[in-house]
């Protein structure tokens, strides 16, 4: 990358630059400041003035600093090795960072993201005389156990192929292909260079219709999420938001998880590294880091670089996706982001709209949120990219403009409760508040898997649910004994479906995810006895009589003891319901 | 680490020592220059009073025609001719030895106890940089405060940050000193070295903490920064950096486990609030800046434990909620940053219930995995769980009971409300100089729990009831 002095600085405000004298500046190009080379990027170009924002600690810079231009936007490089590899918000490698500089972060150092020394071995699957258009496949590389990696003609690149390389093993910066194009000719590496904040162009976008599958209850179930949908999980601090993206990080069956540290704890990053490569994936038996990437710009990194770190983690997810792959997205937390908006509009002196918040919030939350989607790839295949945004409301107060704002553009809902939360209810996903709005897109998949069942159950214990809210509220009035029993049954219910079905304990090797095949079967269990105690009763069995049936504690503990591949269990388990009650 | 100014060495030597007379503008801690040579961001000055003190100063904003520096010692009897200024060209260091604990210091470092500047030999950056996320250790070392609600249900880790979110008038000063004194891990013989900021708190207090620890005959294993209320708001700003300095070079240089008090974390965020509101930032909630939850995670995100370093980091930061108000932004934006926390409820401690712990909001993010088999007992991970879901239907059964009246409760219900009772006056409540072992803790919860009928304790296992319930 060619670099030439394009300024110098004229007045320093945290990671906010002023900057005089350009000459030769482009909007959002990258650029490095002063002798130190501390990344940043030109965000206001105004005259010879400019303002740019340095991804890093500006401690030391001083007026007359120089400026750097590179000629080109903040890009992520994009190619072999992204798999497993931890990234800061600008795509800077932690682990080789460590090695540079130790156990703290230095300013001003650098290494390429992706290994110039490992040797991929590439599998060419075109040849000599091809013609090659934007996002063509080139060849294969197995870049982890279960993952191919597809190495793409890049999306602005066109022409025919005058020269590829035999397999073998190479490096991400050797020519693998020359293509001859209308400007000449080009050579392609396995790598190459795209600008975070433009989204990678596609076909054509297609309707959603398949679930992404998480493993866990609440969600499967009551608020089901599309592939290539998206969804805000809000919640006040201690309600388990990072616990619920780490669930489904986990568990979903993504082909890719790109988890998105943003401005977070460093201890919870450092959790999914340990953790993760431990885990084994149900659907494929190898590890769960097998499929992962991370990126890290935990609360004490510059806030410049979180402000980055969902694009980069954006882009990074669509280049996955370009190669025919479902990728989810999990960012925690998008509020961070939108405070680091918010930090650097205040230091530009820009007018705050709602809570010191830019008026432009609305639309950078939007852009972010569109660039999920099932695809039509460049190529043919088929991808999507899932977008699952935390949302650290202030206060737990969801009027707050983030939540608002991010309402008005996902789809999916998952209100976290404190009340169930200080319960210990987790995952504490509020069967009132949320909704999803996937469900009529997704419910043919689940009629070809288990007829009309997973909709016509979710229905029912939606209105149980709905009713018990409205018979607890007298309870609280007048106490649980005013009521009739079968008004105390529904309560009966729904306390059980809450505690045997939609609780689930992240840390049991049974309950951590069920199986759609688990979660329906549980389901059918938990609504027999609501129809057959409401039979029950009419027949003059009091409610009492109903509680004490042994198998009810076999019930609410099933999804612990049942194992997600011995459903048969459930069987017997229901036959005994079916003895007991009739017993009565 | 190299200077990024683009002056030659040199120049910058020269420059160094160029001292500025007289200053343009003077506004709270604020001091505005003009016309200087470049001055670097955060860069250290020194700014000499017309009586020749020497106060330190911070460079907040620096443009080639103003540069705003902020005093750290008050502004108060400069004039604008008589004020000097030299900029340092580096930013504000504090020399760091081991020598520090066992003495008293002011918020920049400097001895306040009469005796003469520790020999240091280390000078460290009171910023420090951020901790690489491939560096850190995982947290997972059980500590044993001898505090029943602490141990069993909000364990604290080693390494772990967890703030007490208390209330003017409740006593989060006592629980602080006694967990510093009864503090230990299971099965191993370590002490734990204290640091100890004080921001913005009254002398008694101050006094209380150091009598605390003299009785407990740890005095010589604590280093005191004290920025007490009558000593300039700014100096707030600095303190806890200073104390973290210290605490890390304590923690990965000379391999000690640390265990950091800050109080009150409030006065620390309300000097923030001042000196952006004299710069003119645009406030966000509360008329706090935007960027305390950036300022407050660099304060608490310098704990933890660093791989292939023996020592680490607890922070215990106090922090009083205004008006008891939890979603305030200083609490709010804490809970966010830290790993847990402790609440104090005022209706607990006018029952003189000590410590008031609040048992629902409480919350320790890393007990998952400091706590169980081979940690701590193979029955804690569900009997926690298991209080708190009992404990918050004894909740909603005092609520029921303040409607209808306790006469009127199903029996199961009562069974609860006695629960209730028990748990807190047996297994929250001690004396504060009381200090219960683990297992002792978890058998008072078992006794509590039996006090309600099995089948209503669904988180618990046959084997855990069979062993442990009813005996």
């Amino acid at each position: 990358m060619e670099e030439q002095i394009i300024g110098r600085v004229k007045r320093v405000n945290g990671p906010v630059i002023e900057a005089e004298g350009i000459t030769n500046g482009m909007m959002m190009e990258l650029v490095r400041v002063s002798e130190a080379r501390l990344i940043g990027e030109i965000i206001k170009l105004s005259g010879a003035c400019a303002i740019i924002q340095v991804y890093e600690d500006t401690t030391g810079v001083a007026p007359g600093n120089i400026i750097y231009g590179s000629g080109m936007p903040l890009s992520v490089e994009l190619g072999p090795g992204l798999i497993g590899t931890i990234y800061d918000g600008i795509q800077r490698p932690l682990e080789r960072l460590a090695e540079i500089s130790g156990t703290t972060i230095q300013r001003g150092i650098q290494a390429p993201p992706l290994s110039r020394d490992h040797q991929w071995d590439f599998i060419p699957a075109l040849k000599t005389g091809d013609f090659v258009t934007p996002g063509t496949i080139l060849g294969r590389v197995q870049e982890s156990e279960r993952i191919e990696h597809r190495v793409l003609c890049p999306p602005d690149v066109l022409g025919e192929i005058i020269s590829i390389v035999d397999s073998g093993a190479y490096t991400v910066d050797e020519t693998i292909a020359t293509i001859k194009t209308s400007s000449g000719n080009h050579n392609l590496t396995m790598m190459h260079r795209w600008p975070i904040r433009k989204p990678r162009p596609v076909t054509d976008r297609i309707p959603l219709r398949i679930p992404l599958i998480t493993g866990q209850r609440v969600i499967d179930t009551l608020f089901p999420l599309a592939k290539g949908g998206t969804v805000a999980i809000p919640g006040g601090f201690g309600t388990g938001k990072t616990m619920t993206q780490h669930a489904i990080a986990k568990w979903c069956d993504a082909d890719i998880i790109v988890y998105i540290g943003c401005g977070e704890r460093g201890n919870e990053m450092t959790d999914v590294l340990n953790e993760f490569p431990k885990l084994i994936d149900p659907r494929t038996g190898s590890s769960l880091m097998e499929r992962t990437l991370l990126i890290a710009n935990t609360s004490n990194m510059p806030v410049s670089a979180r402000e980055a770190s969902i694009y980069t983690g954006a882009t990074l997810a669509e280049y996955y996706r370009d190669q025919g792959y479902h990728v989810a997205v999990m960012a925690d937390s998008t509020s961070r982001w939108a405070e680091a908006l918010r930090e650097l509009s205040g230091r530009m002196e820009e007018m705050p709209a709602e809570e010191g918040f830019p008026a432009y919030l609305p639309t950078r939350i939007a852009e972010f949120y569109e660039r999920a989607g099932y695809m039509q790839n460049l190529n043919g295949t088929e991808g999507s990219v899932s977008l699952i945004g935390a949302v650290s409301p202030p206060g737990g107060d969801f009027s707050e403009p983030v939540t608002q704002h991010t309402k008005r553009f996902v789809r999916c809902f998952w209100g976290l409760d404190r009340q169930l939360a200080n319960a210990r209810h987790y995952p504490a996903i509020s069967w009132l508040d949320s909704y999803s709005e996937y469900l009529d897109e997704v419910s043919p998949w689940w009629s070809t898997r288990a007829g009309d069942s997973w909709a016509r159950n979710r229905k029912r214990i939606m209105e149980l649910l709905q009713r018990e809210v409205k018979l607890q509220q007298v309870v609280k009035l007048v106490g649980p004994d005013a009521l009739p029993d079968s008004q105390r049954f529904i309560i009966e219910v729904c306390s059980l479906f809450k505690n045997a079905f939609l609780q689930q304990n992240a840390f049991d090797k049974n309950d951590c995810y069920s199986t759609i095949e688990k979660q329906l079967r549980m389901m059918d269990i938990i609504l027999l006895y609501a129809d057959m105690g409401e039979t029950a009763i009419r027949r003059g069995v009091t409610l009492v009589n109903l509680r004490r049936i042994k198998v009810l504690q076999d019930i609410v503990k099933m999804k612990l003891t049942v194992a997600n591949d011995d459903i048969a269990q459930l069987d017997r388990l229901e036959a005994r319901l079916i003895r007991s009650i009739e017993k009565l | 680490m190299t200077n990024p100014n683009t002056l030659n060495l040199l120049d910058k030597e020269l420059l160094e020592g160029r001292e500025y007379i007289g200053v343009h503008e003077i506004d709270g801690p604020i001091i505005i220059i003009k016309n200087t040579h470049p001055v670097g961001y955060r860069e250290l000055v020194e700014c000499i009073d017309t009586n020749g003190h020497t106060r330190l100063g911070m460079v907040l904003d620096t443009s080639s025609t103003a540069v705003a520096v902020q005093v750290f010692e008050g502004t108060s009897g400069l004039t604008l001719p008589g004020t000097h200024m030299r900029f340092r060209g580096k930013p504000l260091t504090v020399s760091v030895t081991e020598a520090m604990l066992g003495r008293v210091f002011n918020g920049l470092g400097q001895p306040i106890d009469g005796g003469p500047p520790p020999a240091a030999l280390v000078s460290r950056d009171v910023n420090g940089l951020p901790v690489n996320p491939t560096a850190r250790e995982y947290p997972r070392d059980f500590i044993q405060t001898g505090i029943s609600v602490i141990d069993a249900m909000n364990t604290l880790i080693r390494g772990q940050k967890l703030p007490i979110f208390s209330g003017n008038g409740l006593p989060h000063n006592q629980l602080a000193a006694q967990i510093a004194r009864q503090a230990t891990l299971r099965g191993e013989n370590t002490e734990f070295a204290v640091v100890f900021a004080a921001m913005g708190i009254k002398h008694d207090i101050a006094r209380y903490f150091i009598d605390s620890f003299e009785s407990s005959g740890v005095l010589d294993k604590v280093a005191l920064f004290l920025s007490l209320a009558d000593a300039p708001s700014i100096e707030r700003i600095i303190t806890p950096r200073t104390a973290l300095t210290l605490a890390e070079h304590l923690a990965y240089e000379c391999g000690k486990h640390v265990l950091v008090i800050m109080t009150d974390i409030s006065n620390y965020c309300e000097s923030l609030r001042e000196i952006s509101t004299i710069r003119g930032e645009i406030p966000s909630r509360k008329g706090y800046p935007g960027y305390l939850y950036s300022d407050l995670a660099e304060l608490y995100e310098r704990s933890g434990m660093i791989k292939g370093c023996p020592g680490s980091i607890t922070q215990l930061p106090i922090l009083t909620m205004p008006n008891d108000d939890i979603s305030h932004p200083i609490p709010d934006l804490t809970g966010y940053i830290t790993e847990g926390q402790i609440v104090f409820d005022r209706d607990m401690n006018s029952r003189s219930i000590y410590p008031p712990v609040a048992g629902l909001p409480s919350l320790s993010r890393l007990m998952k995995d400091g706590i169980g088999e081979g940690m701590t007992r193979v029955d804690h991970p569900h009997l926690a769980s298991q209080l708190f879901a009992s404990y918050s239907y004894v909740k909603d059964v005092r609520n029921l009971a303040s409607v209808i009246g306790e006469e009127e409760l199903t029996a199961l219900d009562k069974q609860y409300m006695e629960f209730g009772e028990e748990f807190e006056r047996r297994f929250v409540n001690q004396r504060s100089d009381e200090n219960r072992d683990i297992e002792e803790s978890l058998t008072i919860a078992w006794e509590c729990l039996s006090l309600l009928p099995a089948e209503e304790l669904t988180r618990l296992t046959e084997d855990e009831l069979d062993e442990y319930y009813g005996r």
